[in-house]
């Protein structure tokens, strides 16, 4: 089980009991997480193989895609959305119901990337609000999964602040290349970056 | 049934039912339209009487986007076009830009390319069925298929650097000779991709719910065909023999023995076994380039106004600093002109028509994208059918978003 | 491609073939406005051309042309034989504003082909059926390929929300350009560069400095202040 709380009738007022009760239900939450899957472009290649066997997102408790919004959780935007697909996207957010989470996956989704014209969306984050970015053209399905990770803490946290997936130093090819390997950093917000 | 045919008969109309059509609006986020894809349907009871199929949902200002970098720049929006099989149109936009240069690459780089290329035309084949057998319920196929990817993968990804988006080609050559033990392990998963092309013949050919929504299902005509556009697996359906590879060889394709399979009636199952088919070809031609691949010699021409110096030139030389810096600020400079070229993609004839003004800037560069004129062909196929069997059709016909809208 | 079906060409048309031209092996012919629909007739009808397969409708928009008083566009489609393994490429010049007669009576595949050219160019197809928006959506103004058209000018259906939660930088200022591009047309088209980078630009003070720089700076000025009242 997660980490319970132990505050006893602290200032907001809350009680042992729901405090406790909120943990339970975050942890539950976070080990099955629906998923919608807004796949539009490149990035839906790899949303697959973060699906198929060799990676095994199913490891996470988060293989079941409901393509209906009102049973899903978590709506992955997976690649570039078009001017024209905007409208549909903010539809389907509405549609979720509460307690939702968004994850952008890969650049297009989350800023655009080098599609910066007169058709693309420079983020979805300019129509919807977004829990996770994984940046990566299109990001490798580990860094999917580190993206999944940091989603599964800030739902057993109850934070809702936007976390970044941080590129991750592994020492080995870090001495390949004559460079000094640095601390691994678990993820953070956009400015601890 | 035998009350409701006894009510027929007494009164035939107890039963009449209003039968003004109905619209429907099928995607485009739906889950068999791949997200970018919009069709409004006409329907009489589930019979589909008119569709309207709209694209453009994925567009994404790929020739707009093309005409403000270098030539050289234009290789990653590329891999982005159809990005099931990237390699495909790196080596495509590659052989257009030396079209327009007019120069060859040496035959080591040919072979490289046809072999890269292969194997990237056996990942979109793989999840082309496989995704089909998906939409149609049948996961364990998928999840087989998408397994060969990951290996194909692997193998791209040593030899690029890249699981996906390689932006390997290079106008002129490759970015990197193959690697040290590049033929062994091709050499290596050759027989286990055709094993699992076998197992997962086993698990769909004898589906009777696969063979029926398959079969029969989503016809296209010859003569349509063509006139519509249509190239590639699902023209080859039709049972015309079109195939860029053998009617107009490109890279050293005329040194392989391989046969065009075609189909008979166009239908779903046709282009199913095509692309079956093909992946076998696909495999045979890899065979043959292994061993016809030489193992010494240069992977790029060498021509210092189209290929970047060595690095350990450009940090030692002052000539080869001053050739990299401006290959990189001003980027080669084509002659004026125009040209078309074509190779066969993943999905038919993929065309790049260039114009060229003579600067370091493409002018206009227009794709032409097999998946464009094969999904126009896709409302001929839904018409008269079902509407439950406009995923299986949709599926086959293969859509590629990123192509398609550009 | 093939140099026999020019001549053919040549023979049954006559005077209709204003121009040939063969760059790389690809043959190209020119017939007048007035010749397009009959062109492809005698291509797709005439026994030894026989271009019973589509390939691709396209445009080209040239600005500069029109200020020399020439037609802007280049409008030009491809045809294959299935049988006879060849192909040709035919041109036409198309003033701005002026319509193109259809080419899907004669073959069907140009039906999206041509809504493609509509809707990037705005040339229009007389008789086209169903002559709509294709890639863009009904409420899009403008025609996004022409040169003039800025590349960055977006037109959101759906209203930005304020996402300064996200710390980042509007990639569309206010200032329309082409940032980062090699070629600045708006420069271009009114005559006071050939080819200048907008970077170029704002160094010799043709043009101010880009929008998202300039955001950048505002920012990277701030920033003391805030860390100090921090």
């Amino acid at each position: 089980m997660g980490e319970v709380k132990t505050i006893v009738g602290g200032s907001s007022g809350e009680s042992f009991f729901t405090t406790k009760f909120e943990s339970l239900l975050a942890w539950a939450r976070k080990y099955s997480l629906f998923q919608y899957p807004f796949a539009t472009a490149c990035c839906g290649m790899e949303f697959f193989a973060v699906a198929s066997p060799r990676y095994d997102i199913a490891r996470f408790g988060a293989e079941a895609p409901r393509f209906s919004p009102r049973q899903s959780d978590v709506l992955w935007v997976v690649g570039t959305i078009s001017q024209r697909q905007g409208p549909a996207l903010k539809r389907i957010y509405e549609q979720m119901a509460e307690p939702k989470w968004v994850v952008s996956f890969g650049t297009c989704a989350s800023c655009g990337g080098f599609y910066d014209n007169y058709t693309t969306i420079p983020g979805v984050d300019k129509i919807i609000p977004v829990d996770v970015y994984i940046p990566g053209c299109p990001p490798r399905p580990e860094a999917v999964l580190d993206g999944l990770m940091l989603l599964m803490e800030k739902i057993q946290k109850g934070n809702r602040e936007p976390v970044t997936v941080l590129p991750k130093v592994v020492p080995e090819l870090a001495q390949l290349r004559g460079k000094r390997a640095l601390p691994i950093a678990g993820g953070g917000s956009k400015e601890g970056a | 049934m035998e009350p409701a045919d006894e009510i027929l008969e007494d009164d035939d109309e107890a039963l009449e039912i209003p039968a003004d059509p109905m619209r429907l609006n099928m995607g485009p986020s739906h889950p068999a339209m791949h997200g970018t894809i919009r069709m409004v349907l006409d329907l009489d009871g589930e019979t589909v009487m008119n569709v309207d199929v709209q694209p453009g949902y994925l567009h994404r200002g790929f020739e707009k986007s093309c005409e403000r970098g270098t030539w050289a720049q234009v290789f990653p929006y590329v891999d982005r076009l159809n990005y099931v099989s990237p390699m495909l149109n790196n080596v495509g936009f590659a052989l257009a830009v030396e079209k327009l240069l007019d120069v060859k690459v040496p035959d080591r780089c040919q072979y490289y390319r046809v072999i890269l290329g292969e194997l990237a035309r056996i990942c979109d084949h793989f999840t082309c069925n496989g995704a089909s057998a998906m939409e149609l319920g049948a996961f364990t196929p998928f999840l087989w298929l998408l397994k060969v990817r990951d290996w194909v993968w692997d193998i791209l990804e040593k030899e690029s650097g890249a699981r996906m988006t390689h932006s390997f080609a290079r106008i002129g050559g490759m970015a990197a000779p193959p690697t040290e033990g590049f033929k062994d392990d091709v050499r290596a998963i050759m027989p286990e991709i055709r094993k699992v092309v076998g197992e997962a013949e086993s698990l769909l050919l004898k589906n009777r719910i696969f063979l029926d929504r398959m079969e029969g299902v989503g016809k296209l005509s010859k003569e349509r065909a063509l006139a519509l556009g249509v190239t590639g697996p699902v023209l080859r359906s039709t049972g015309v023999a079109y195939d860029v590879r053998k009617d107009h060889p490109y890279l050293v394709y005329d040194r392989f023995d391989f046969d065009v399979p075609v189909g008979t009636d166009g239908d779903n199952w046709d282009r199913f076994m095509v692309r079956t088919e093909e992946i076998r070809q696909s495999l045979r031609i890899i065979e043959q380039a292994l061993d016809q691949m030489p193992d010494e010699g240069p992977v790029s021409i060498d021509d210092p106004r189209i290929m970047l110096p060595e690095k350990r030139e450009v940090y030692s030389t002052i000539e080869a600093t001053i050739a990299h810096f401006k290959l990189v600020m001003e980027g080669l400079k084509p002659p004026k002109g125009a040209v078309y070229s074509f190779t066969e993609a993943g999905n038919g004839e993929l065309g790049f028509y260039l114009v060229s003004d003579g600067s370091g800037t493409p002018y206009r560069l227009r794709v032409r994208p097999p998946c464009w004129f094969n999904l126009q062909a896709a409302r001929e196929m839904i018409m008269g059918d079902m509407i439950a069997d406009i995923i299986p059709t949709f599926g086959s016909v293969n859509m590629i978003g990123g192509e398609c809208d550009r | 491609m093939s140099a026999k079906v020019v001549k053919k060409l040549q023979s049954v048309l006559g005077d209709a073939i204003l121009e040939t031209s063969s760059f790389r092996g690809d043959e190209e012919v020119r017939v007048a406005l007035k010749d397009w629909v009959r062109v492809a007739q005698v291509l797709r009808d005439d026994p030894e051309l026989a271009m019973n397969h589509w390939t691709d409708l396209t445009a080209v928009d040239w600005p500069e042309r029109e200020v020399e008083g020439q037609p802007r566009f280049d409008v030009l489609f491809s045809v294959r034989s299935f049988e006879k393994k060849h192909r040709i490429r035919v041109k036409t010049y198309v003033k701005d504003g002026e319509d193109v007669p259809t080419l899907t009576t004669v073959w069907a595949g140009a039906n999206w082909a041509e809504r493609e050219v509509f809707d990037m160019f705005g040339i229009r197809f007389a008789g086209h059926r169903d002559l709509r928006r294709i890639l863009m959506y009904d409420e899009f103004v403008g025609y996004p390929l022409r040169k003039d058209y800025p590349i960055d000018r977006v037109q959101p259906l759906v209203e930005y929300r304020d996402a300064d939660d996200t710390l980042k930088l509007p990639p569309f200022g206010i200032e329309e350009g082409q940032p980062f591009a090699r070629v600045d047309w708006e420069e271009r088209l009114a005559g006071r560069d050939e080819q200048v980078s907008p970077s170029i630009a704002v160094q010799t003070g043709q043009r101010r400095a880009l929008s998202d720089s300039e955001i950048a700076e505002a920012q990277f000025a701030k920033k003391p202040e805030e860390s100090a009242a921090e």
